[in-house]
């Protein structure tokens, strides 16, 4: 598939054809930034570009950050006091590094249940999302490694809770938890190989990334209405298209700036917030904290690791037919990752054959709730262990499932959905109409 | 559009207000302090860092450290601000150990505050990130959010929170405290007033020892706050130009397509 009909880039000056003929480079370049992309496009579709600054200044502010530290248990505490006390900047590097993270993962739920709701993830986009929930699942991992480098209190238990996660894993758990740790528990070895790891996922975030820009280059972006650009010929296409520069990159910038300046603001003023006050304790092998609680972006899985107990009849169920080998914390487990793995098969599991959720009525219910669930669940998440928390949070947890295994199979099937516009053009021009009180608002698609 | 601008901004606010949701350890009641470091453009008092200064010389350093403190910071604008010669001159009170002439020396301005002397007293370097003296409501964060993350407000009220009450336990002495989660901590009351006599004639009442002190330690845990700020500002001020010049832009290039302005599309 060659995507969108448009125009390519002609090499004109000699040295242009020299170079074009040897290496089609600049030919690249210029389709990248004049790729045609529905004009209808809204503010959710302004995440890509706040993700992609994300990395690139997570990768920046963080080479320069390990120029500075030292994965050693007696010196990584040390080590990060004196990027805040002596190096240059460095007291504002490690701000953007963490309160960027937190930027990192906004960003990138707002994308995923953009993704979610307008069925971005639908034929013929099933290859974009899944590498997008295979990049999401290696920021966690380096969300997580990267959090336990300033060796503080949450640094540590964070890791020793985490990596204890391997060790239900039947038969194989402990040689696992050996190897991941590097020994009988969290201590040098661990912060070595996390510091290392560390600096190579990012990078592999970004081969992953460009994979990602390619496969919906070639599918062209989805939009609001979910109808497809026309491809019958090139003057179609442009009549639903506009080039990404400059409508996108500008409007993409707008957004961005406006982002950050919210962002500057919580680093400028506030930018422990978000942050554990116990991780500014040095680690303790020997304390364990009262409450071990993960980042925020982790708590709506935190409390789907921890909803399933022993006492809840599917754990007791599996564990009956499986003869012992599931047992309640590798249950929790299998849920957490589970989670996650449902999000990626949901191009499969939605049986509707609409696309947006603007045209289906029921779907958008359902939608919202999970949206409210997800929220409920990162509060659940950081509340303790106990009643009504449990209960609420195997709740929250079952409807979590329950929309993607039971819910978008039946709706695809019982919903009757509205009608669609025919073309981008069509609904951009009822927009239009609609917006400027013009002839055309009487017979428009509602575009919102 | 306005809407959906208003639903990414609630997304992102939820997101944001849901991270800080949880907080440090359970504590007691937590006074809410006016310090002059609060807000955005609050900045440390140099003559309360000062005194703060001489509460934990003359006090708290008995038992406590300042391990990750280097004495030639105190001499930092935004911060104590002591001119160079009485900096020194505070370094040599200190004795370090030095691993080159194996053994001991004055301490010059490049050394560090040395570690806490008694083994159970946490040292003080980071104490006020450390502590959060605000939390929730419900776990959302809410009340650090417009107060701060309290923990000069906790120090100051922890110290100045002493209710008279004392507890034996496997032989130790406990004291009573209103602030301290649990009611009973091993540290007896180190402030009774009048326990330093300030130079620049401030009431050394205990409140007014325990305000100085926590923002001193405030400082110690933060020293780069002053800068941090402005720093901040800037780059929100020039963002939000940047933004509006972005925003007249966007709305410049998309006027032809939306059939506004000069060109309309139809």
């Amino acid at each position: 598939m060659a995507g969108i009909p448009h125009d390519h880039y002609e090499p004109k000056t000699g040295g242009e054809k020299w170079l074009h003929r040897r290496l089609p480079v600049v030919g690249l370049l210029y389709d990248t930034l004049m790729i045609p992309t529905p004009k209808n496009l809204n503010w959710m579709w302004i995440w890509g570009i706040v993700l992609t600054f994300c990395l690139a200044l997570q990768i920046i502010t963080g080479i320069v950050l390990a120029m500075h530290y030292t994965p050693h248990v007696d010196m990584a505490f040390a080590s990060v006091e004196h990027i805040m006390r002596n190096v240059n900047g460095g007291y504002m590097l490690r701000y953007l590094h963490m309160n960027g993270a937190s930027l990192f993962f906004i960003a990138v739920y707002a994308h995923i249940f953009r993704g979610l709701y307008y069925g971005s993830y639908k034929e013929p986009r099933e290859v974009t999302w899944i590498i997008g929930i295979l990049i999401f699942v290696l920021m966690m991992g380096t969300a997580f490694m990267g959090y336990v480098l300033p060796w503080g209190q949450m640094s540590f238990w964070g890791a020793t809770v985490i990596t204890g996660l391997f060790g239900a894993i039947p038969f194989v758990g402990d040689a696992l938890l050996t190897w991941l740790q590097g020994g009988p528990a969290v201590d040098n070895a661990t912060l070595n190989r996390f510091f290392s790891l560390h600096y190579l996922l990012p990078f592999l975030i970004v081969g992953l990334v460009v994979v990602h820009i390619w496969a919906f280059h070639t599918t062209g972006n989805n939009n609001p209405t979910g109808v497809e650009v026309r491809r019958t010929s090139k003057e179609d296409a442009a009549k639903d298209t506009v080039p990404f520069w400059p409508y996108y990159v500008i409007k993409d910038l707008f957004a961005l700036a406006v982002i950050l300046a919210v962002f500057f603001a919580i680093v400028g003023f506030m930018p422990n917030y978000l942050g554990h006050p116990d991780n500014y304790i040095e680690a303790n092998p020997l304390a364990t904290p009262a409450h071990i609680v993960p980042e925020w972006y982790f708590l709506p899985f935190y409390a789907i690791l921890r909803a399933f107990t022993g006492d809840v009849w599917v754990v007791i169920a599996a564990n009956f037919l499986t003869g012992g080998i599931i047992d309640a914390k590798f249950f929790g487990v299998i849920a957490m990752f589970g989670a996650i793995v449902v999000m990626a098969l949901a191009p499969w599991l939605d049986t509707s054959s609409v696309r947006s959720g603007k045209y289906r009525p029921m779907f958008k219910w359902w939608f919202w709730l999970l949206v409210v669930d997800f929220f409920f669940l990162m509060w659940l998440g950081a509340m303790p262990a106990e009643e009504p928390y449990a209960t609420l949070s195997l709740i929250a947890s079952a409807y979590w499932f329950a929309y993607f295994l039971v819910i978008l199979p039946l709706l695809g099937v019982i919903e009757k959905p509205l009608p669609q516009p025919e073309t981008i053009e069509a609904d951009f021009e009822a927009h239009k109409a609609a917006k400027n009180g013009g002839a055309g608002a009487a017979e428009a698609t509602p575009a919102e | 559009m306005i809407r959906k601008i208003t639903l990414s901004a609630l997304t992102a606010l939820g997101l944001v207000a849901g991270g800080a949701a949880y907080a440090a350890g359970a504590a007691g009641h937590v006074d809410d302090y006016d310090f002059s470091f609060e807000g955005p453009f609050g900045t440390f008092d140099q003559m309360q860092l000062q005194r703060g200064l001489q509460v934990y010389t003359e006090i708290c350093s008995a038992c406590h450290g300042l391990q990750y403190v280097p004495f030639r910071t105190l001499g930092d604008s935004g911060g104590p601000d002591l001119p160079d010669d009485q900096v020194r001159a505070y370094a040599e009170f200190y004795e370090v150990f030095d691993p080159v002439i194996d053994d001991f020396r004055p301490a010059t301005p490049t050394d560090h505050f040395p570690k806490s002397g008694l083994e159970n007293a946490p040292d003080l370097s980071l104490m006020a990130k450390a502590r959060a003296g605000f939390h929730g409501p419900y776990g959302l964060g809410i009340n650090q959010l417009f107060k701060g993350m309290g923990g000069a407000e906790y120090i100051a009220s922890l110290l100045s929170s002493y209710n008279g009450s004392e507890r034996e336990e496997a032989g130790v002495v406990l004291y009573g405290n209103d602030t301290y989660a649990g009611g009973y901590l091993a540290m007896g009351p180190p402030l009774w007033g009048d326990d330093v006599e300030y130079e620049d004639g401030t009431q050394a009442t205990v409140e007014q020892q325990a305000q100085d002190v926590a923002a001193f330690l405030m400082w110690t845990a933060e020293p780069k706050q002053n800068a941090r700020k402005e720093a901040g500002f800037i780059a929100v001020l020039f963002l939000t130009i940047f933004s509006v010049l972005l925003y007249l832009t966007n709305k410049r290039i998309w006027a032809p397509l939306k059939g506004k302005g000069t060109t309309p599309a139809e």
